[in-house]
This record gives structure tokens, sequence and C-alpha cells, in this order.
């Protein structure tokens, strides 16, 4: 545990020096607050005290956000061969991943908490659903928490980080659309494949405010297939070939 | 702790990079590591630090297969890698307790740990500077500095003067060398000098197998056996003196250069020297010249690794 966490507190470090850190928190708060409160389907020409505006403009920001921030992760260590250091020091494949993955976690959600004066703002001026607020947020969290094991897993396959930012933007595609599409156009069991493994129907749900652990067990298992992929490659430097 | 290694073996595709290696090292040895490139040295050191893991064989640290407890051993050994890799962005003091943390120096003494580096390895001057803006040799001592850090009782340093000036080399070796006497440290190079200078036994791996295993001295005298003695004897016909010479028992062969010169070759495992002296002196001739022509490490090197 004190492992993955010394790994965290690296990465997150790493973050904030080399100012990636900051310009993901200066252009998510912008875009977010420029879409929820200025412009487009904002929360004014909605007229109802909700984040809705903001919960489906964030699906999409954290969507292209959470691949640039993962994706030199893995793919990095391995070219520059830094990684070769920290998996000969006493951690696990498994602690290093976990780490990273925390780290990169914590970031967006650091961005993520940054917005909750929005919920304050209109906790003041009208009456907010605050279940459906809290539900929305668990939503975003978890929604980041499947992309950021999909962004680890790709930049563990490969030692170029622009391979990685589009393979993980490509995967993450079929989650966020395509899955959707798929399902209405489908029909009987594909049709219903398809709609379970969508993320946008999950998420959806969740923002709505209702909890519902098949969606919650959905995202973490994405989660654990993504760090066990990334763990996976990894590995395989061992195999003779 | 002692390091065992027993039939490794580690194949890449059709080619075996390690075939067959068996050796060991003692605690307070240091093992000088030589081949040619891509003899095997540097994936025998990654086996070694549980990087990569053995296809046959096994390597045991202090009487633990690194098979069963390779976790749990990597807390006993301290690796600077080829190329030695580190975080760019990194200060060098950030990065130093970044590798104690994580090499399981309780907190409290990582402050004193990190100190104690930065005064052994010389960082003191730049030990708040980004690892980036460091020149080689500078990032070469935070290498050694991270692969110290924790106090470890195995080094593996592989090529560790590799890019540093003639001073710097020379205090790394002393340091090496310092550390050597309580510890157990590998460390590779190509430089055969640096083996000399720092190590009390040399292993030469060529084309991932072992083909020599001794020190420095026992090398030299397995390479050639003999002994090659240039004199210059004056005061005496050439032939007459070459041919008492070749009738002396320990002489192999003898070769005239002339103008008095002799090239004396002894038969293996004997000196020349002393025959040769009371021969002259017998026969009231004058010594001007004798010097033995030592065996070079390098001639050594070549003949086991062409």
């Amino acid at each position: 545990m004190r492992s993955i966490w010394i790994i965290a507190k690296r990465e997150l470090q790493s973050f904030f020096d080399s100012l990636i850190a900051y310009i993901m928190l200066v252009l998510f708060l912008g875009f977010s607050g420029f879409f929820t409160w200025i412009y487009g389907a904002d929360v004014f020409l909605v007229g109802q005290a909700s984040l809705q505006s903001f919960f489906d403009i964030a699906f999409w920001t954290l969507f292209f956000f959470i691949p640039a921030i993962t994706m030199r992760m893995l793919a990095e260590e391995k070219k520059t061969g830094t990684i070769e250091l920290l998996l000969t020091k006493a951690v696990t494949d498994r602690e290093v991943v976990i780490g990273k993955f925390l780290a990169c976690f914590l970031l967006v959600a650091i961005a993520i908490a940054f917005t909750l004066p929005y919920y304050i703002t209109l906790a003041n001026i009208g009456n907010v659903d605050h279940g459906a607020v809290w539900c929305g947020y668990l939503g975003l969290l978890l929604m980041s928490a499947a992309y950021v094991s999909i962004g680890l897993f790709t930049s563990s396959i490969t030692n170029n980080q622009i391979v990685a930012f589009l393979l993980a933007l490509f995967i993450g595609l079929f989650f966020h659309i395509i899955f959707n599409v798929l399902a209405s156009n489908l029909t009987g069991f594909m049709g219903q494949l398809f709609h379970t493994l969508s993320l946008s129907v999950h998420f959806e749900s969740l923002s709505r405010g209702v909890i519902d652990t098949k969606d919650v067990v959905y995202f973490l298992t994405i989660v654990g297939i993504g760090i066990v992929l990334a763990e996976s490659n990894l590995a395989k430097r061992n195999l003779s070939n | 702790m002692d390091i065992k290694i027993e039939s490794l073996t580690k194949t890449y595709g059709p080619q075996k990079a390690v075939d067959e290696i068996s050796f060991e090292v003692k605690t307070g040895e240091i093992l000088g590591f030589l081949g040619p490139n891509g003899a095997g040295k540097t994936t025998t050191m990654k086996m070694i630090t549980n990087y990569i893991a053995i296809d046959r064989g096994d390597i045991s640290i202090g009487g633990n297969s690194i098979k069963n407890q390779g976790d749990e051993l990597r807390r006993h050994i301290g690796y600077l890698p080829e190329h030695n890799p580190l975080y760019h962005e990194m200060p060098v003091i950030d990065y130093l307790e970044f590798s104690a943390a994580l090499q399981g120096v309780p907190n409290h003494l990582v402050p004193a740990r990190v100190k104690e580096m930065v005064k052994l390895c010389g960082l003191n001057a730049e030990k708040h500077k980004k690892i980036g803006e460091l020149s080689k040799g500078y990032r070469q001592r935070v290498g050694l500095a991270q692969a110290m850090i924790h106090d470890p009782e195995i080094l593996i340093l592989d090529e560790p003067t590799t890019g540093l000036d003639p001073n710097q080399i020379v205090e790394i070796r002393k340091l090496i060398k310092e550390i050597g006497k309580e510890k157990t440290v590998i460390l590779s190079t190509h430089i055969l000098s640096e083996v000399e200078a720092t190590c009390d036994r040399i292993l030469i791996i060529n084309k991932g197998r072992i083909v020599a295993d001794g020190t420095a001295e026992t090398l030299r005298k397995q390479a050639k056996g003999q002994e090659l003695l240039a004199t210059k004897i004056e005061d005496g016909s050439v032939e007459e003196i070459e041919k008492a010479i070749r009738e002396l028992p320990s002489v192999a062969s003898v070769e005239s250069k002339g103008d008095g010169k002799f090239e004396i070759q002894s038969k293996p495992e004997m000196s020349t020297a002393r025959d040769v002296f009371s021969l002259c002196v017998k026969n009231k001739w004058v010594i001007t010249e004798m010097t033995p022509s030592v065996t070079k490490l390098e001639d050594v090197f070549r003949d086991l690794t062409a």
C-alpha cells in the first residue's frame, strides 16, 4: 500500500511541476464553466436549478482530457527506460500500475472538485435536487476512473505517447458513443449486449440521480480490466521471444 | 549476502542471450563482469535484479531463490542500469527521497540517508537542481546514489563509469572499492583497466557463456602460462650466448633480435630470469637489460572472445 501511495504522490507532483495539471484545470474549468453558465444550453436557458448541463459538457471534456493525462504514464517510462529502475525497486508491477492510476484519478478528481462552487451557487439561486447532483458527481468520478484505466492500458502497449493518446480515444469512442449507436440500431441479444456495454447509458442513469449497482459494477469492471491488462503488458518483458 | 547462479539460461527467440551460466559471488567481493557487446552481461544483470524472468536455472541470493521471493529480495539489491535512466524533471533530492521511500527506508530515516548519499557521491553543489540539468557525470553519481540509498547488501552496477571524466572515474572506483569491502558487488564494463583497478575477481563471458573466471593474475597465467623475457647481453658472441641459453632447463625458446638482444620464452609455469642471470655470471657476460614482458589483460580478453 505504501508503495502505491509513494508512486501516486510522485506522479501527482510531476503533474503539478510540469504545468500539465494547471493546463488541465484551466481548460476543464473554462470549458465546463463556459457551457454551464454562459453559452448553449446553459443553466439560465434551461431555467432549472439543475447541473445537468454541466454533467453533459463534463462528459465530453473528460473524454478528451483523460487520455491526454494518461498517455505518458507508462509510455514515457518505457521510452526513457526509467521503468527498469522503477520495477527493480521493491515494488510489484501491480503497485506501479495502481499508483499511476491513482495519480491520474486524483488529478481528475481535483478538477471535478473545483466545480463544486457551481453546485453551491446553484443551491443559492434555486431549489436543487441534491441527490441528483451527488449522483452526477459520482457518475463523473466513475466514468473518469474507467477512462483512466483505458488510458493506462493503451499507454502500456506502446512507448509512443501520441499512439497511446489516439488509441485511448479510439477505444473510448466505442464506450462513449459507438456502442450506444449500435444498441439503438440492433435488436435482440446484440442490441442488449451493446446497450449494456455503452458507457453513456450507465452514465446517464447515474446523472439522472439513480444509483444502480449494475452501473457501479459496470464502471468498476472496466477499471479492473484496464489495470489487469496494463499490468500484463508490463509483464510481457518476461516473455522470451 | 552471497549470490549463487546455477545454469542460468535466457533465450530471445532463436538466440541464447545467456547460456548455462553458473558462478558465485561472496560478500565482500567485487566481481568484474567483462565481455564484448551483446555477450549477455546486461541480460544476466537484469535477471539478478529480477527485472526479467529466468528461462532456466536459478539465482539464489542469501540462500533464497529469486523465483520464490523475488519481490522481497529486491529490497537487498541496489541497481544502476546501463543507460542510467532517471526522471529528468525531478530535483536530485526529491528523486533520492522517492527512491529511499520505495526501497522501504523508514520515513524518519529518509532525510539522513539522502544526506549521506549526497555527501558520499559528491552531489552537494547540485542537489537542488533538476536531474535533467546535470551533466552526465553528475547524473551517473545520482544513479549510484539511488542504487545505494537503502544501504543494500548487493550492488549491481552496469557500466558505472561511462561518461565520467578521468578524475570522476578515479573517485567512483575508489567509492566502489570502499563499498565492496562489506557488500557484494557485481560490475560490468568494457574498460579493462577498470576491472584491474577495482575488481577482486573477473568473469569474462562471450556469446552467453563463461569463458574465464579468476583474478587478473590467474587469467594472465591461464592465457599464456609462459613468461617472456626481453634481455640484452654483452661481452660474448651472439651464437654462443644463444646456444647456452637454449640449453637452460627452464627455457622453451630463445630468439636473437640482433645487437645482443634476446627474447627468451620460459616453459609453462617456470621462470627463466634466475637461470639466465647465473649463466651470465658464470660466463662473465654482462646483462644490460632484462625486462619481463607482462601479458596484458587486453590480450587475454582478445584471445578469449575474438
